[in-house]
């Protein structure tokens, strides 16, 4: 009881960002769980939706610029798809993933670009940066608020992708494409919905991990991005639940080394947790298991 | 009801299908014979949208279809159960079911009782994943899948394959059933006995050419076949 009274504030706020890398690690999984790819421009289109945020709260309220900072990152997320993913649909999987890294960099660029390379001031949004006081411990309201989100927007998803037709096709098409098409699917329509939800989380997980930080610079995209990609392989790539868990696990972990004071090795401790994974469960956490009966 | 006119098809860089045609009348059941590699899966790839074809043409019920994409061939009323039945094995077999009526937007139920009726044990096991189904339920349950879609023309590639003479059996009287429930069928199969017992018109294919074609029977008693595909 002690330790975790001593170190309440680090494991609240490693909660918080393990809703974070959950929101990031579940773009991830799912467009790996369908394309068996990994898409490296996620974590950048991740810090796109942050400098889309500090550009438009510059000129606009806050309540339109939080919307439209979500359906901007959508629109990229679909277009990367459409641009630099779907003409290569029967190629290689390694030219697929060549091209991801293309996108990423261009992301990257285009940043520097805009930005001439100076970190941008990132807006408070109100109510969520207020202080609030938890058992004692003071933090602000997005700690508390980012893994409550997080759970709400994860039911949802996985409600979607059990319960409706469109969640179905894409269980069917992460399964088996011919097939899938043999049924009338349209396989881009589905991998497209696959990209929005995907970018829809991403933009909610950007708004929520920069209020944590004041500035946003144009590799801001790149640490957390690889921390979600490594939740996802820990909790087993394509499973929506594995990456989830994966990430609060991370994210709590990676707070506690800050709390015993060993701040230095957070980042070393996720890529460590990484190799471990790959040589001791290289499925992860929920990897798929195969029921295929030939 | 389809015809097919000099189809050429090339496939992992050979090509597969040189120029074939053939017909297939409304209310039929017709087959496609040969050994493996002759290009009966390629045709009936071909038809479904799978492939492009580098010539020729398909024509279903007046209309070219040739080259339209798979989801708008399910849309003019042909369905193709894959080789290898290709069930989906996380959906359960009622989502198995649902998936093949995906393009449609009005209510499943009297469809569901109608596959039900041709399959009564899918019925029993409507929660299971379809990956624990037998290969000869996974079969029904792929027959079943591409009727919810209420196809006018039923494609089959190697039904037969990998099932138990009795469940083969079985498989073949229901492949009559809803052929007499009006819905046309083209068959390919390497189990020739079998299909051209069932066929109305069978056509035999070698290394990508139509090189015989008959009546069902006339093929049956026919020497070259005998030899050839029948063993004896």
């Amino acid at each position: 009881m002690a330790f975790i009274e001593k170190n309440l504030p680090y494991i609240l706020a490693g909660i918080s960002v393990g809703g974070q890398y959950a929101l990031i690690a579940i773009g991830y999984t799912m467009v790996y769980g369908i394309l068996r790819l990994i898409n490296f421009a996620h974590g950048d289109l991740f810090m796109a939706a942050g400098f889309m945020m500090v550009y438009l709260s510059a000129t606009l309220p806050l309540y339109i610029a939080i919307p439209l900072v979500i359906i901007l990152t959508v629109i990229l997320g679909f277009l990367i798809e459409r641009v630099a993913y779907k003409p290569l649909r029967k190629a290689p999987r390694m030219s697929v993933m060549i091209s991801a890294i293309g996108v990423s960099y261009f992301i990257q660029n285009s940043a520097w670009y805009i930005t001439s390379g100076l970190a941008k001031q990132y807006p408070t949004i109100p109510v969520i940066s207020n202080s609030i006081n938890v058992w004692g411990s003071t933090t602000t309201v997005v700690t508390v608020i980012t893994p409550i989100l997080t759970i709400i927007l994860v039911a949802a998803l996985v409600a979607l992708i059990r319960y409706t037709k469109i969640g179905m096709a894409m269980r069917a098409v992460s399964r088996d494409f011919e097939t899938s098409q043999l049924m009338g699917i349209r396989i881009n329509t589905v991998i497209s919905y696959t990209f929005v939800i995907g970018s829809f989380l991403a933009a909610v997980g950007s708004l929520l991990y920069f209020t944590n930080y004041t500035t946003v610079t144009p590799t801001a995209g790149s640490m957390p991005g690889l921390k979600a990609f490594v939740a996802a392989v820990f909790g087993g790539i394509g499973s929506i639940p594995g990456a989830v868990l994966g990430a609060f696990i991370i994210g709590i972990c990676e707070n506690i080394i800050k709390g015993l004071g060993w701040t230095t090795f957070y980042d070393a401790f996720t890529f460590a947790l990484l190799i471990i994974i790959l040589i001791a469960k290289p499925s992860g956490l929920f990897g798929e298991k195969s029921t295929d009966k030939v | 009801m389809l015809e097919i006119k000099n189809l050429k098809v090339n496939y992992g860089g050979i090509e597969a299908v040189k120029g074939i045609s053939f017909s297939v009348p409304e209310g039929s059941i017709v087959t496609l014979i040969g050994a493996n590699g002759a290009g009966k899966s390629t045709t009936l790839r071909t038809i479904s949208g799978l492939i492009r074809p580098n010539g020729g043409s398909v024509i279903f019920q007046g209309g070219d279809i040739t080259g339209m994409e798979p989801a708008a061939i399910v849309e003019k009323g042909i369905t193709m159960v894959p080789e290898g039945r290709k069930i989906f094995p996380d959906l359960t077999v009622l989502e198995n079911l649902k998936i093949g009526a995906y393009l449609r937007k009005d209510n499943l139920n009297d469809d569901l009782e109608w596959v039900f009726s041709l399959f009564p044990r899918l019925k029993e096991r409507t929660w299971q994943p379809g990956g624990t189904l037998s290969g000869g339920e996974q079969q029904m349950l792929a027959v079943g899948r591409a009727l919810m879609s209420r196809p006018k023309l039923i494609m089959m590639d190697e039904p037969s394959l990998g099932l138990a003479p009795l469940v083969v059996r079985d498989i073949f009287n229901i492949i009559q059933e809803i052929n007499r429930q009006g819905v046309t069928i083209l068959l390919i199969e390497q189990n020739a006995n079998m299909a051209l017992k069932t066929a109305d018109i069978g056509y035999v294919m070698e290394t990508g050419r139509i090189t015989l074609s008959g009546s069902g029977a006339e093929l049956l008693a026919n020497e070259g076949i005998k030899a050839a595909y029948l063993g004896s």
